[in-house]
């Protein structure tokens, strides 16, 4: 699986992974959304990856970055960063000092802020490219990759975008294979520094437990019991729609064709 | 002297005398001095006010007469109702605006969505919360989303949104997926007017992302995931927003940044006010920009795979539909998810999961294409959100052709053929040009 020696054809990956939180017990875990980009990382052929992290190395990190390395990683370089500090200048001078062509990430973090912007923050001071919400790398040739983005509504988009790169993985990319306990166990964590930059801003917010969000009433505006009648007894009337009656078969189908052309769901 | 009332004995007399010659155009006359279609009420000659109950009420949609108490009489009208009612909202202008509120809408589909509805209430709340400064929402739109046609716009309801000053954006470098090109033409909107606030929607549709690039471009922090914003005298910008974070397990109260990436939801749409919705232009042209991103256009993904309640092109079948096979045919040609009513799945020709309505599944579709349904309210709730529904139906009077925005009456089996041979050969065709 590990591509062992480095040979010219190879393609350098880093994928930069965080620290998870299970949405039922809130232990960490490795995130749902990087694990998939580790996965997909994976599905290359000829990659050499490499896992990045920023952030603090206490027991429950531990453990949710072992759960990276046990999908068949020996090392993961860890920039060693303070609770509430900006991570952005730690990552972007380990990348620019790696070098990678290809740069995968999830889409937002699941503590913190969760704001996601990071990987846009590090592709506007990197001045590369990014592409978000990927569900395949369908092929890395010649200095471009093509991509399948995923849209809303089941539908995917493909995409060229020269390398390097920085992409983010939605949640239609491929699930993440399980940890496996041993190799997770064996892994390194390798330990760097790194610059410091603390998050002055975000120390200023208040931050509670999210409160459920109320639920829209439905609000009718109408002057007379007449018409507070008509919307709660709402029933669909005739809103200017076009009926064709007397018409072949092939007049009929002309006007749908025409009106599935307009609103572009033909391919 | 001119506000004593005269009479005229002898009018009244024909106007009560119904087998008069002249009834008709005497109770015209008097009703034009009333104002209304028939004189239903006037004054007898001993000073009582008589009535005329037959020229009460209107008859109503299925000829039975209908008496409104309600005080306004609408009978007749009803077509004419609802485009008064759009016309009666207050036209707002704003001529001098103290400062600008910019919100890019996704527009799914080239039509506002409700995310974006609800967006621009929010920016109205931002631009009319100071009475004597009051500020226009500025509403930028990218692309011809026609793509057929020679870029216009599909939706015209701006002014019923709230938007002060419209840009429409066009060309083809900003068409499909362009966030670079987008991404310039804002930087170049920021830098001609400066706006006091940016919104964008924080959705999957690409407001999400051309947010953020937008925010790491402008060096601005912005708020994201924003679900609610009150008044707050002490912030920079005068407010103070809620905003989800931390995979939506979290709260962040915060002072309103510049740059507003909100959810749905997050105020109510314009309802009471019309807009002018001026176009604007951009005082100098597009930097032109390498484009590192290429797009390739839309894949082709199996229909049957997409969940019928997030389908974008649904085509149901109901009790009308005989060929089966056909059907199923005309779903596969026109890349289409299949849907059922309730009727169809009962009789076994479609699984369950394809119900479409209140027992089954609420679609979302953008267009709805029912073959054979009539139309019960159950399945009807069902389609509510729906976009556009062609319906294709033998009859006439069933309540999906009211639904409706295009019905062809017609035997749907025919009807599926010629739209399947029509596709077919306009696919053809564009292999050939190609």
């Amino acid at each position: 699986m590990r591509p062992e020696s480095h040979h010219d054809g190879s393609l350098a990956v880093t994928v930069l992974v965080s620290v998870g939180r299970h949405p039922l017990t809130g232990r960490g875990r490795r995130a749902d959304q990087d694990a998939r980009g580790v996965e997909l990382a994976h599905t290359l052929t000829g990659a050499e990856v490499e896992l990045l992290h920023a952030g603090r190395l206490d027991e429950g990190s531990d453990a949710a970055l072992r759960g990276y390395l046990g999908m068949g990683f020996e090392s993961l370089s860890l920039l060693e960063q303070p609770a509430g500090a900006d991570v952005l200048p730690a990552l972007a001078e380990a990348l620019e000092a790696a070098g990678p062509q290809l740069v995968i990430a999830g889409e937002r973090a699941e503590q913190g802020e969760g704001s996601g912007l990071l990987p846009y923050l590090l592709a506007e001071r990197l001045g590369w490219p990014l592409v978000s919400g990927l569900a395949a790398v369908e092929e890395v040739a010649g200095g471009v990759a093509t991509l399948l983005q995923a849209l809303p509504r089941g539908q995917r988009r493909r995409l060229q975008v020269r390398l390097p790169a920085i992409v983010t993985v939605d949640a239609a990319a491929p699930a993440p294979r399980q940890s496996a306990y041993g190799p997770a166990r064996r892994g390194r964590l390798d330990v760097q520094a790194a610059p410091v930059m603390d998050d002055a801003d975000m120390a200023e917010w208040q931050a509670q437990p999210a409160r459920k969000r109320p639920k829209r009433l439905k609000i009718v505006k109408a002057a007379s019991a007449r018409d507070r009648f008509k919307a709660a007894a709402a029933k669909a009337e005739g809103g200017g729609g076009q009926v064709l009656t007397d018409v072949t078969p092939e007049e009929g189908a002309e006007a749908i064709f025409k009106l599935l052309k307009e609103e572009g769901v033909l391919r | 002297m001119s506000d004593i009332r005269r009479r005229d004995p002898r009018q009244e007399w024909i106007a009560r005398n119904r087998l008069h010659p002249q009834h008709l155009e005497v109770l015209a006359e008097l009703g034009r001095s009333a104002g209304q279609g028939a004189a239903s009420e006037w004054m007898g000659p001993q000073g009582l006010i008589r009535r005329n109950p037959h020229a009460v009420g209107f008859i109503g949609p299925n000829g039975v007469k209908r008496i409104d108490r309600s005080g306004a009489q609408q009978g007749q009208r009803t077509g004419g109702a609802r485009a008064s009612a759009a016309a009666s909202k207050p036209l707002v202008e704003i001529e001098a605006p103290a400062f600008l509120v910019a919100v890019v809408p996704d527009m799914a589909g080239g039509r506002l969505t409700g995310h974006d509805r609800d967006l621009l209430g929010l920016a109205r709340q931002l631009a009319d919360a100071d009475p004597a400064a009051r500020g226009a929402v500025l509403a930028v739109v990218f692309g011809g989303h026609n793509r057929e046609g020679d870029g216009e716009l599909k939706e015209h309801g701006f002014g019923e949104a709230g938007v002060d000053r419209l840009l429409h954006i066009t060309g083809s470098e900003v068409d499909g997926f362009a966030p670079e090109a987008r991404l310039g033409a804002l930087v170049a909107m920021d830098r001609a007017w400066n706006p006091r606030h940016w919104l964008l929607p924080d959705s999957k549709l690409g407001g999400a992302d051309l947010g953020r690039r937008l925010a790491a471009r402008l060096g601005e922090r912005p708020a994201t995931g924003v679900w609610q914003v009150e008044a707050d005298g002490e912030a920079p910008l005068g407010w103070r927003c809620a905003a989800r974070g931390a995979a939506g397990t979290l709260d962040f109260q915060r002072a309103m940044p510049r740059l507003v990436l909100a959810l749905a939801e997050c105020a109510e749409p314009v309802s009471e006010t019309r807009h002018a919705a001026e176009p604007l232009v951009l005082p100098e042209a597009l930097p032109a920009q390498l484009a590192r991103i290429q797009d390739l256009g839309q894949v082709a993904v199996d229909p049957a795979g997409v969940a019928l309640s997030e389908a974008e092109f649904i085509l149901s079948a109901g009790n009308g539909v005989r060929d089966w096979e056909a059907f199923h045919h005309a779903a596969e040609v026109l890349g289409a998810t299949e849907g059922a009513s309730r009727v169809a799945v009962d009789d076994g020709f479609m699984a369950r999961d394809r119900q479409v309505g209140a027992t089954g599944t609420w679609v979302t579709a953008r267009v709805y294409v029912a073959v054979g349904i009539s139309g019960a309210i159950q399945h009807l709730q069902g389609i509510q959100t729906c976009d556009k529904v062609v319906a294709i139906n033998m009859d006439p009077g069933c309540d999906m052709i009211k639904r409706a925005d295009l019905a062809v009456i017609g035997d749907s089996a025919k009807v599926l053929e010629a739209l399947v041979a029509l596709v077919e050969q306009s696919r053809e065709e564009k292999r050939n040009a190609a």
